[in-house]
C-alpha cells in the first residue's frame, strides 16, 4: 500500500518574535520544526506500513531549507521524501497550496504507484486553517476523513476503510472506499524514535526535489500568489489594552485577607455574579 | 473586540498591488449566508452567533441575512428554523432529505455547493467547528473561491468587500484578508468569538425549500454509528459563566486540584493553559486559548498563568478577568482587569474558603 | 544488523565539536557527529562573542555567510556599586577594519550555520541522538559509542568528546571527575529586543558596529562573578554569572541577580522599552588551568568546555573551543594518514600541539587567578568597587573642599576599609596570579 504524508515545516510558534516597528515576523533565528500535528499523521502512516507493507512517501512544499524537516521524517522511518520548491509557489493561500500539493501527489502516483491513503495533520500551527487537507481531497477526488481519532479495519480487497472521526459531541464511525484523505487528530499516537541505522541512512539519503514544471504545472498562475483568491491586505500586531490590571494591595496581608478583599472586589465589579452565585448555592 | 486593529500597518510585501476587478458574472452575487450547523436535534450556538454577525454585515451592505439549514427530516427542522429566524435570519434555505440526517462531507458539500451556485450569495459564513472546517474547505475548493479560517473580526470595507481579520502565528499577529475577485467570500469563525445576538421571539422569515438531487447508492461514505461523548454535558467550558483556570505557576499536577476545588464551589468550569496539556496534567479539552477553547464568561480567574498571547486571545471576551500570579511582570496583568501579585497556591484555597463561607452564610440567611 | 563504522566520532555540535568535525570531514575522513539537541545550537539560544582568528583558521571566508550580529568597536569595563559605576571605555575607529576581530553572535543561529558547514564538508551529522556511554574493547581502548537509539552502537577509531561543560559521557565512562561547584559558574542570560535604530542611538553606533560591556561589583552581592551586556543587530544580550559554590553559600538566586543588574541605574536606561525573550541559564567552566581534566587516552580526546578550556579573565571561550577542536582533529588526521593507531601514546600529540598554541599558554599564565578571585571575593567584588566609586565621587564633586583635602579623604577611606598591608597584599597576590 502506498501512503503519502504531507508535512509542513513551521516556525516554532512558542519562539515567534514580531518586529516592534515593522510588525513583521522575525524569522531569523526562530527555530523551525515539523508541524507537530503532522507527526501524528506520519506515525499513523508508519504503523500502517509496518503492519501491512508498502511505502511511506513524505511530501512538503516550502523553501529549500524545508529539506531539514523531510530528512527528519526519514529519520523516523519514512521510505522517501519529496520537496516541492519553486519561487512560483511563494505566497500560496490554502487553495493554491492544495493545488500544488495535489499535482505533486499525482506525480508521486505516476512514479511510485498511486497512494491508497494521503495523510495530513489536522491543521498547522502557523496557519491554523485546517483547509489544505480538505482541499487536496476535493481536487484529487479522495474520500475525505478529517479529525480521525482511530483507523479501523482496512479491507484491501474490498477497498474499504473504517475510521472513527471526532465530531461535535461525539465520535462518528465512518466507512468509506479507498483512496482516502485522512487528517489525523492530535494525541492519537506517539511518534517513534527512529533506530540508529534509520537515522544514519536518513542523514545520507537523497531528498527528491521537484519544481512546478516537474509536477506538470504549465500554467503557473494557478499556484503561489497568483493562484490564491485571498489577498492579505494588512498585517498588524494586536493592540495592547490601554489600561493594565488594577493591582489589589497584598502587602502584609494573609492569603485569607487577600481572598476576602478579592471576592468583594469581584462582586462590586460585576452586577450579576453575586446573585448568580446565590442562586447556584440555593439550588444545591 | 479588545484587540481590534487601531494602528495602520504597512501592507504585506507584494500583495498590496492586488486590485479588485470582480468579473461580471460575480456581480449578481448578493446576500450574507450563514450555514446553520444542525446535528442531533440541536442548532450549534456558533451558527446563531454568526447570524448576529451576519446581520451587521448585511445592514452595511443593505442585503438580507440568509440561513442555510440541512437535515434529515422536514418536521424535525421546524424548531431549528424558528430559532434561526428569531436570531436574525430574513430567509432560510432548507434542504430536508434522509441522506442529510447525519453529516457527511460528500452529501453536504454537494448540497451546499448546489445552493451557492443556484442562489449566489456574496458572503458565506460557517462555524469553525469540526463540521464547519471539514465542509468549508471542500466547498471553497469546489467553488474555487477564497476562504479565511478562524476569523476574529468581520467588516465590510468601502467597496463592499468582506475584510476578514484573523490571528496568525499563534496570535502573535493579526492579518486582514480579502477575497477580491471571487464569490462567495467565505469565512469561518470559532465558537464564542462573536457575541450571541438577542433572540427576538416571534420574529419570522421566508422559507425556501430546495431538493438534494442525490441518490444514496452514489454516496460512498456511510455513517455506521455515532457514539456520543459520555461527559458531553460536563465539559461546557466555552459556554460557562464562570471559569477558573490554572497554569504552570501551580507547579505540579496535584496542585491543579486547587483549581477544581474553587470551580466546584463556584459551580464553574475549570480549564488550563497550554503547557499543562503538553505536560499531560490536564486533558486537552480543558485547554483555553488560540489552539484550545475560546471562552466568554462573566468571570475568569487565571491562577498561575503567565498570559502568553495564545492564551490571551482565548479569554479576552470575558467580562471580568482576575489574574493571580507571583510574577508582577507576567503579561497576564496587561489584559486582566484585576490583579493579585501572590502565590496562587496560597490564594486559591483561601478564595475557595472565602466563597464557600459567603455562600453558606447567605444561604442560611436567605 | 550491519556494524556501523566511522573513522572518527565527534560527540557534540557546539563550537569545539563543529571545529573538530569540520576539520576531519574536510580532510576526507569518514566522520559521524552526534548531537543530543534538536539541532546544533538548540540548547544555546543566547548571545555570545565570536573571536575571528579561531574561526578564520577553519573557514577563512566565514564573513561571507555566517550569521554575525555586530563587530565590536568598543569595550566598556565597569566597576559597579549600587548607585554608580567607575569605568574604562575603549573605542577605536581601527576596529572598523576590513576583517574585524570580534563579533557579537547569537549562538542558536551561529551554531546552525556552522553545523551546515560541517554537513557540507561531508560529515554525517545526527541530531536528537544522545551518547550514553563509550564502548571499550577488552584492553580498555575506546572503540565506539552507545547511543540512546534502537540498535544504538556505532564504532570508530577515535572518539572526540566535545560534549560541553557537563561532560556526562566522560564522567560516566570514568575519564573525568564530577564538576566541582567552585570550578563552574552559573550564568543566566536574557535577550532584549529593540529596533536597530534605538540600539544604534543608545550606544552611539552606526551600521554594524557593536559595544560590549563587562561589569563587576556590588551587583554580584560579594560573590565571584561578572555581568555583561552585548549589542546584537536588533537585540541586546544581557547576563550575569557567579560561581556555583558561591550561589550555594549565599543562597542567592541567579534570576534575582540578573534582575538586580538590569535595574541598575547604569543598565536600566539601555534596556528601556525592550521586549524580553529567551531566558536561559548555562554553566561555564571557570576553574582555569588546574581544573583541566586528562585530555586524551586510548581512543579518545577531549575538547572545548568539556576540557575546561575557558579563559575566565578575558571572557574567552568559543575561540579556545574551536582551536582545541581543530587541533584535536588535526592530530587525528595526521595519525590516520600515517596509519597509526589511536593509542594514548600517539594521541598525546594533541596536548603537545596545544602547548604551542595560545590556548595552553594563556591557561597556564592565569592558572592562579581562579583561586585568587575566589579567595578574595568580598574584597574584590564588594569592597573595592565601592571604594573606587566613593573616591571618584569625592574627586569629582565640587563642594568647596580643596583638592588636597579630597585626596586625603580618598586615601583615608581606603585605609579605613582595608589596611595598607591588606591592599599591598591584594596587589601582590593579583600580580603573582596574573604573571
Amino acid at each position: 500500500m502506498q501512503i503519502v504524508v504531507c508535512i509542513k515545516q513551521v516556525p516554532d510558534s512558542a519562539q515567534i518574535r514580531v518586529h516592534p516597528v515593522t510588525n513583521t515576523i522575525m524569522r531569523q533565528g526562530v527555530p523551525t520544526i515539523i508541524n507537530p500535528y503532522d507527526l501524528f499523521a506520519l506515525e499513523e502512516a508508519l504503523r500502517l506500513r509496518d503492519k501491512s507493507g508498502g511505502e511511506v512517501t513524505v511530501l512538503s512544499m516550502g523553501p529549500p531549507m524545508a529539506e531539514d524537516s523531510l530528512r527528519k521524517a526519514l529519520t523516523f522511518g519514512a521510505d522517501r521524501a519529496v520537496l516541492l520548491t519553486d519561487r512560483f509557489f511563494a505566497g500560496s493561500d490554502t487553495l493554491a497550496t492544495s493545488f500544488s500539493l495535489s499535482q505533486a501527489i499525482k506525480k508521486i502516483g505516476e512514479v511510485w504507484g498511486a497512494p491508497s491513503i494521503v495523510f495530513t495533520g489536522k491543521q498547522t500551527i502557523d496557519g491554523d486553517t485546517a483547509q489544505v487537507g480538505p482541499g487536496i481531497a476535493t481536487r484529487l477526488n479522495l474520500n475525505q476523513l478529517t479529525y480521525v481519532a482511530k483507523i479501523g479495519p482496512i479491507d484491501r480487497e474490498g477497498g474499504t476503510i473504517e475510521v472513527e472521526r471526532r465530531a461535535e459531541g461525539g465520535v462518528q464511525v465512518l466507512q468509506t472506499k479507498l483512496p482516502v484523505l485522512i487528517t489525523m487528530l492530535e494525541g492519537t499516537n506517539e511518534m517513534r524514535r527512529g533506530s540508529l541505522s534509520a537515522a544514519l541512512s536518513a542523514a545520507k539519503a537523497d531528498v527528491t526535489v521537484w519544481n512546478a514544471a516537474d509536477i506538470g504545472i504549465e500554467d503557473v498562475t494557478k499556484c503561489g500568489l497568483r493562484g490564491s483568491p485571498t489577498v492579505v491586505k494588512r498585517v498588524f500586531a494586536p493592540t495592547p489594552r490601554e489600561e493594565k490590571a488594577e493591582q489589589l494591595p497584598v502587602g502584609g496581608k494573609s492569603p485569607d485577607e487577600i481572598a476576602d478583599t478579592l471576592m468583594n472586589e469581584i462582586f462590586s465589579r460585576h452586577q450579576t455574579i453575586e446573585d448568580d452565585l446565590m442562586n447556584f448555592a440555593a439550588g444545591q | 473586540m479588545a484587540n481590534a486593529p487601531k494602528q495602520q500597518a504597512r501592507p504585506a510585501g507584494g500583495r498590496a498591488g492586488m486590485k479588485k476587478e470582480l468579473p461580471e458574472h460575480f456581480k449578481a452575487y448578493r446576500h450574507v449566508w450563514v450555514f446553520i450547523e444542525y446535528e442531533h436535534g440541536h442548532v450549534h450556538p456558533v451558527s446563531l452567533e454568526l447570524l448576529g454577525e451576519g446581520r451587521k454585515l448585511a445592514e452595511k451592505l443593505d442585503v438580507e441575512v440568509v440561513g442555510v439549514l440541512l437535515g434529515g427530516d422536514k418536521s424535525e427542522l421546524e424548531a431549528a428554523a424558528t430559532e434561526v429566524y428569531e436570531h436574525g435570519a430574513d430567509v432560510l434555505y432548507q434542504v430536508a432529505d434522509p441522506m442529510l440526517a447525519h453529516y457527511r462531507n460528500e452529501t453536504y458539500t454537494k448540497c451546499l455547493t448546489d445552493l451557492v451556485n443556484t442562489y449566489k450569495p456574496e458572503i458565506l459564513l460557517l462555524g469553525a467547528t469540526t463540521l464547519g472546517r471539514d465542509l468549508a474547505g471542500s466547498v471553497a475548493t469546489t467553488l474555487a473561491t477564497g476562504l479565511t479560517a478562524d476569523c476574529t473580526e468581520l467588516a465590510i470595507d468601502d467597496d463592499r468587500s468582506l475584510a476578514a481579520t484573523r490571528p496568525t502565528f499563534g496570535g502573535s499577529l493579526l492579518c486582514t484578508i480579502y477575497t477580491l475577485n471571487f464569490r462567495p467570500q467565505m469565512a469561518t469563525v470559532r465558537p464564542r468569538v462573536m457575541a450571541m445576538p438577542k433572540r427576538e421571539p416571534g420574529r419570522t422569515g421566508r422559507l425556501i425549500e430546495h431538493p438534494l438531487n442525490m441518490a444514496e447508492e452514489d454516496v460512498v461514505t456511510k455513517v455506521l454509528r455515532f457514539v456520543a461523548d459520555r461527559d458531553s454535558n460536563k465539559v461546557q467550558l466555552a459556554f460557562a459563566d464562570i471559569v477558573v483556570a490554572g497554569g504552570l505557576g501551580l507547579r505540579s499536577a496535584e496542585n491543579f486540584q486547587l483549581v477544581k476545588d474553587l470551580a466546584e464551589v463556584l459551580g464553574a468550569e475549570y480549564g488550563c493553559s497550554r503547557p499543562l496539556v503538553q505536560k499531560g496534567w490536564v486533558p486537552a479539552e480543558r485547554q483555553i486559548g488560540q489552539t484550545g477553547k475560546t471562552i466568554r464568561p462573566k468571570l475568569y480567574i487565571a491562577a498561575g498563568i503567565s498570559g502568553a498571547i495564545q492564551h490571551r486571545v482565548g479569554v479576552e471576551g470575558a467580562d471580568l478577568i482576575v489574574a493571580i500570579n507571583s510574577d508582577p511582570n507576567a503579561p497576564i496583568f496587561d489584559f486582566a482587569h484585576l490583579g493579585v501579585v501572590a502565590d496562587a497556591l496560597e490564594v486559591l484555597p483561601a478564595l475557595t474558603r472565602a466563597f464557600a463561607k459567603h455562600l453558606s452564610v447567605n444561604r442560611l440567611a436567605g | 544488523m550491519v556494524e556501523q563504522r566511522f573513522d572518527a566520532i565527534v560527540v557534540g555540535a557546539g563550537p569545539s565539536g563543529n571545529a573538530a568535525a569540520y576539520t576531519l570531514a574536510k580532510e576526507g575522513l569518514n566522520v559521524l557527529q552526534l548531537e543530543r539537541g534538536e539541532y546544533a545550537g538548540s540548547k544555546n539560544v543566547q548571545g555570545a562573542i565570536l573571536y575571528s582568528d579561531a574561526l578564520e583558521k577553519l573557514i577563512p571566508s566565514f564573513r561571507e555567510d555566517a550569521p554575525l550580529e555586530r563587530h565590536v568597536i568598543e569595550q566598556r569595563l565597569w566597576m559597579l556599586d549600587d548607585a554608580s559605576y567607575t569605568g574604562m571605555h575603549y573605542r577605536s575607529e581601527e576596529f572598523n577594519e576590513e576583517k574585524p576581530n570580534r563579533y557579537t553572535i547569537i549562538r542558536a543561529q551561529f551554531d546552525k550555520w556552522f553545523s551546515q558547514k560541517v554537513r557540507d564538508a561531508g560529515a554525517t551529522v545526527l541530531y536528537e541522538t544522545t551518547v550514553k556511554e563509550l564502548i571499550r574493547n577488552t584492553s580498555g581502548k575506546v572503540i565506539g559509542v552507545q547511543t540512546d537509539r534502537e540498535d544504538g552502537a556505532v564504532m570508530a577509531d577515535v572518539v572526540i568528546l566535545a560534549e560541553g561543560v557537563n561532560g556526562l559521557v566522560g564522567q560516566r565512562s570514568g575519564l573525568r571527575d564530577e564538576l566541582k561547584p567552585d570550578t563552574v559558574a552559573l550564568a543566566v542570560k536574557e535577550m532584549h529586543f529593540l529596533p536597530r535604530d534605538v540600539i544604534e542611538s543608545r550606544f552611539n553606533l552606526k551600521g554594524d558596529e557593536g559595544v560590549v560591556i563587562e561589569a563587576m561589583g556590588s551587583v554580584t552581592l560579594g560573590m565571584t562573578g561578572t555581568a555583561f551586556l552585548y549589542t546584537n543587530e536588533e537585540s541586546i544580550s544581557v547576563g550575569i554569572g557567579c560561581l556555583v559554590s558561591d550561589f550555594k553559600e549565599t543562597g542567592a538566586k541567579p534570576y534575582e541577580l540578573l534582575e538586580r543588574f538590569k535595574s541598575h541605574p547604569a543598565i536600566a536606561p539601555l534596556l528601556a522599552g525592550s521586549e524580553v525573550k529567551e531566558y536561559a541559564a548555562h554553566l561555564i567552566p571557570e576553574g582555569g588551568y588546574n581544573a583541566i581534566p586528562s585530555l586524551f587516552g586510548d581512543g579518545w580526546l577531549m575538547v572545548g568546555d568539556a576540557g575546561h578550556f575557558v579563559n575566565a579573565v578575558h571572557r574567552e571561550g568559543s575561540n579556545l573551543a574551536m582551536t582545541t577542536g581543530r587541533v584535536a582533529a588535526e592530530t587525528v588526521v595526521r595519525l590516520h594518514r600515517m596509519r597509526k593507531e589511536m593509542t594514548k601514546a600517539n594521541l598525546a600529540e594533541y596536548q603537545e600541539r596545544l602547548e604551542k598554541t595560545f590556548v595552553l599558554k594563556d591557561m597556564r599564565k592565569y592558572r592562579k587567578i581562579p583561586a585568587f578571585l575566589h579567595g578574595n571575593k568580598e574584597t574584590l567584588f564588594g569592597l573595592y568597587p565601592r571604594l573606587l566609586s566613593k573616591a571618584a565621587q569625592t574627586w569629582f564633586r565640587v563642594d568647596g573642599l580643596d583638592k588636597k583635602a579630597k585626596e586625603k579623604a580618598i586615601v583615608s577611606s581606603f585605609r579605613q576599609a582595608r589596611t595598607l598591608r591588606g591592599m599591598i597584599g591584594d596587589a601582590f597576590k593579583l600580580a603573582r596570579a596574573w604573571r
